[in-house]
C-alpha cells in the first residue's frame, strides 16, 4: 500500500495543525474541516483560537479543539502529543517566524529564535509525531517550510538556512518512512499575501493567497506528492536561482 | 507599511491607500488605536470612493468568522467581513438565505450594512438594515458600543447607511430566511414603453421579488421599454405548468473572467443600441424554474465584469425618484440618455416600498433607476443634467454607487444629514472615521 492511499480515506482521525493562527493554519483549517476532517488546533496562547473554534463548528459541523503549543518548548513536545488523546491522522507544520534579519546578524538571541522557531522546534514535535506514526504503521507529515530554503541570500540567510534544514529533515524523515506506510510532502511556498509578507512589495503573479496555499497543500497530500511549490512556477523559479554560478550569485541582489 | 493602490468597482477615483489587514478582532482595536484617519473596507464593491483613505484603509475582509447561529430562528452573529458569497454557501443548502440581497454576492456583511442595500424584495421587505438586530460598532472615541433598536438607537440608526463613518462595525446579527429549496419561479413580462414597465410591477406587488431591465437607448415609441422579472423562492411542492421543482440543487455554474481591460470603443453607442433591441427581443415572456445565482447574480458569473469599460473606468449613476412625478422624471433621465446615446446595456429599473430606519439610507418609496456610463470625458457634464432631473422632483443618488455628485445635492437630497453628523460628533469628536466620499460630500 502506497502512502497516499493510506491516507487519502480516513476523515474521522483529526488533524492536528501546528501553527494555526498563522494566515496559512486557518485556511488549512477551514479546506480540512470542510473536507469532513476533525481539527486539532494547536497554537501558543491557544484561547486566541476560540472564535476561530466557533467558527469552524458553526460552519462544518466538525469537531474541534484548541490545544496550547509551543514550538520553543522541545521539552514539552512528548507531553503535548500524549495530551492530544489519539494521534491525529494527518500533521501539518506551518510553524514560521520570518524576523528581522539584519537585526539577527547582531543579535544572536534573535537569530536563535528564528533558527529554534523554524528548524529545531518543528523537527522535534515532528519527529515524535513520526516515532508515533511509524508505530501505528499509517498517517501523513506535511512540513510547510519555504523556497528560502533553496539557496541561502543575503536577505534572509537566517531563516533560510533553518527552512533549509527543515526540508532536509523532511526528506530524511519520507526516506526512513517509506515502506511504514507514512506519507511525508514538503511544501515550499513562495510568496504568499500574509502578515509575515505585509507591507513587502510583493509581484503579484507569484504571490498566493493563504486559500490557494491550503488548497495546494491539501491536492499534494491527496496526490501522494513528494515535494511541492507553491505556486508551481516556483520549482523553475529556483531551479534557475540554484543553478547561478556561486562566483555570480554571491554578487548578485536578490 | 506600504501604500496600495485602491478604487471601488468602478476603478474611479483610484487612490494610493495604506492598508491595515487585520486577522482578529483584537487586531482591529490594537491597529485603528493609532490611526487619526481612517475608514473600513468590505470587499470594495461600493463604486466610487466609499472605502477609500490615504491615510488608512481598513480591510476586514479577515474577520469573517461566524459567532453564533440559533438554527430555530435563523438568528446569524457573524463578523462583519463575513462575505456574503460565503453566508450563501454554508446556508442556502441548509435552508436559509439572506433576508435582502443586493445585485452581487461578493460583499460583506459590513459593507451592506454601511450601504444598507437593498435588494429585488424592497418593496416588500425594506432594505438590509431593517433585518439587523443589532451590532457591535468600534467608535472613534475608542469605545466599543452594542447598538440595536434599544440600545444607543441613534446610533444604531446612523450606522445604517452611514458608509462607516460612525466607526467600524466589529460583527452584526441578522435574521436569515427560511428557504425550501435553492430554486426560484421565475415570470418574465415584457413593457413595451415605460407606462407599461411601471404598470407592471403595480401588478407584481404580491411577489417577493420584481425587478426590470430597461433599455435607457430606446427612442420615440419605444422608450422605456422593458423586461421585467419577479420570482418568489420555489417550495418543496413548486410546479409550473406540470413540472415539479428540479429535485437536484442547481449546478455550479462555469464563471468567465474579463481578462484584460477592453478598450474603449468597443462599448460604443451603436454596438450597445444593437445589443439592448437584441437583449429586449430574445427575453421570452413566460414561467421558468431558474437557480438562485441565475436569478440574483447574474453579473457574478463574469469574474472582474468591470473591466470591459477599461482602464479609464465606469460610473453607475443610481438614483431614486418619488412615485409622485416619478414617471415624468423617469421620462426625462431617459430622454437625456438616450439622445446623448451615452448609456449602457447595464440599466435596472425598480419600484422601492417604504421608507428604512436609516438616516442617509438611499431607499424611498418611488423608482429607482440605475445606469452605467463609461468615464469619458464627456459623461460629467452628462451626469450633471441627470442630477438636475433628479433634484427637481425630490431624488436623491445612492451613496454606495456615488464618485461624483457634489456637496449641495447631497445636502439637499438627505434630510437626515445635520442630526447624521450629530450622531458621528458625539461618538466620534475628532473626526476620525473619514473616507474620500466623506470628504467630497461633507458628511462629517
Amino acid at each position: 500500500m502506497t502512502a497516499a492511499t493510506a491516507t487519502a480515506a480516513m476523515p474521522q482521525d483529526p488533524v492536528l495543525i501546528l501553527g494555526a493562527l498563522s494566515d496559512v493554519g486557518r485556511a488549512l483549517a477551514r479546506v480540512y474541516a470542510g473536507a469532513g476532517y476533525p481539527l486539532m488546533l494547536a497554537a501558543r496562547r491557544a484561547e486566541r483560537l476560540e472564535a476561530d473554534v466557533t467558527d469552524i463548528t458553526l460552519r462544518y459541523g466538525v469537531v474541534v479543539r484548541a490545544v496550547e503549543f509551543d514550538v520553543l518548548d522541545t521539552a514539552a513536545h512528548v507531553g503535548f502529543l500524549d495530551g492530544l488523546g489519539s494521534l491525529p491522522g494527518i500533521a501539518i507544520c506551518v510553524v514560521g517566524l520570518l524576523g528581522q534579519q539584519s537585526a539577527a546578524e547582531k543579535s544572536w538571541t534573535q537569530a536563535d529564535v528564528i533558527l529554534r522557531t523554524n528548524y529545531l522546534g518543528p523537527a522535534c514535535v515532528l519527529g515524535e509525531i513520526a516515532n508515533r506514526m511509524e508505530a501505528r504503521g499509517s498517517g501523513c507529515i506535511i512540513g510547510v517550510g519555504s523556497v528560502a530554503g533553496d539557496r541561502g541570500r543575503a536577505s534572509n540567510y537566517l531563516y533560510g538556512s533553518a527552512k533549509a534544514g527543515f526540508a532536509a529533515l523532511l526528506s530524511g524523515l519520507r526516506n526512513r518512512l517509506s515502506r511504514s506506510g507514512v506519507q511525508v510532502v514538503t511544501v515550499k511556498p513562495g510568496f504568499i499575501d500574509t502578515a509575515m509578507t505585509r507591507g513587502m512589495k510583493l509581484p503579484k503573479a507569484l504571490t498566493a493567497q493563504p486559500e490557494e496555499i491550503a488548497l495546494g497543500i491539501r491536492a499534494a497530500q491527496i496526490g501522494g506528492r513528494d515535494v511541492v511549490y507553491l505556486r508551481p512556477i516556483w520549482r523553475w523559479i529556483m531551479l534557475i536561482i540554484r543553478l547561478i554560478p556561486e562566483r555570480v550569485f554571491k554578487r548578485l541582489k536578490l | 507599511m506600504t501604500e496600495i493602490s485602491l478604487s471601488g468597482w468602478g476603478r474611479l477615483p483610484v487612490a494610493a491607500c495604506r492598508l491595515l489587514v487585520p486577522g482578529t478582532a483584537a487586531a482591529v482595536i490594537a491597529e485603528a488605536k493609532g490611526e487619526t484617519s481612517l475608514i473600513a473596507r468590505g470587499n470594495g464593491r461600493a463604486y466610487g470612493d466609499a472605502a477609500l483613505n490615504r491615510a488608512a484603509t481598513l480591510s476586514t475582509l479577515k474577520l469573517d468568522r461566524l459567532l453564533a447561529f440559533d438554527p430555530i430562528s435563523g438568528v446569524l452573529t457573524a463578523e462583519a467581513g463575513l462575505l456574503l458569497s460565503d453566508l450563501l454557501a454554508l446556508f442556502a443548502p441548509r435552508g436559509w438565505f439572506p433576508p435582502v440581497t443586493p445585485g452581487t454576492r461578493f460583499v460583506t456583511l459590513g459593507g451592506m450594512l454601511a450601504a444598507d442595500v437593498h435588494g429585488k424584495n424592497h418593496h416588500r421587505d425594506g432594505s438590509f438594515g431593517e433585518h439587523v438586530l443589532g451590532f457591535e460598532l468600534l467608535c472613534g472615541d475608542g469605545e466599543r458600543r452594542r447598538c440595536s433598536p434599544r440600545e444607543n438607537p441613534e446610533l444604531f440608526h446612523a450606522t445604517i447607511g452611514g458608509m462607516g463613518l460612525t466607526g467600524i462595525v466589529m460583527n452584526l446579527t441578522l435574521r436569515l430566511r427560511r428557504i425550501e429549496s435553492s430554486w426560484m419561479v421565475q415570470e418574465t413580462l415584457r413593457c413595451r414603453d415605460l407606462d407599461e414597465a411601471l404598470a407592471g410591477f403595480a401588478a407584481s406587488e404580491s411577489w417577493t421579488y420584481s425587478v426590470a431591465w430597461i433599455d435607457c437607448l430606446a427612442r420615440g415609441r419605444d422608450r422605456g421599454r422593458a423586461v421585467l422579472y419577479r420570482g418568489e423562492h420555489a417550495g418543496r411542492d413548486a410546479t409550473l405548468e406540470g413540472q415539479a421543482v428540479p429535485a437536484a440543487p442547481p449546478r455550479r455554474k462555469p464563471t468567465l473572467r474579463v481578462p484584460v481591460d477592453l478598450p474603449g470603443w468597443v462599448l460604443n453607442g451603436t454596438a450597445m443600441a444593437a445589443f439592448n433591441a437584441l437583449y429586449y427581443q430574445r427575453a421570452r415572456p413566460g414561467g421558468a424554474f431558474i437557480d438562485i445565482e441565475t436569478f440574483f447574480y447574474p453579473l457574478d458569473a463574469i469574474t472582474a465584469w468591470n473591466r470591459i469599460y477599461g482602464r479609464r473606468g465606469f460610473l453607475q449613476y443610481q438614483c431614486v425618484v418619488p412615485l409622485e412625478g416619478g414617471r415624468d422624471a423617469l421620462l426625462a433621465l431617459l430622454e437625456i440618455t438616450s439622445r446623448a446615446r451615452a448609456g449602457s446595456f447595464l440599466a435596472v429599473l425598480k419600484q422601492f416600498g417604504a421608507r428604512g430606519s436609516g438616516l442617509l439610507s438611499f431607499p424611498m418609496p418611488g423608482y429607482t433607476l440605475a445606469l452605467d456610463f463609461p468615464a469619458t470625458a464627456e459623461i460629467f457634464a452628462l451626469l450633471q443634467q441627470l442630477d438636475l432631473v433628479v433634484a427637481a422632483c425630490g431624488g436623491r443618488l445612492y451613496l454606495a454607487k456615488d464618485a461624483r455628485m457634489g456637496a449641495d445635492l447631497m445636502r439637499d437630497s438627505y434630510s437626515n444629514l445635520d442630526r447624521f453628523r450629530d450622531v458621528c460628533r458625539e461618538v466620534d469628536p475628532d473626526q476620525r472615521f473619514r473616507s474620500l466620499l466623506s470628504e467630497r460630500l461633507h458628511l462629517r
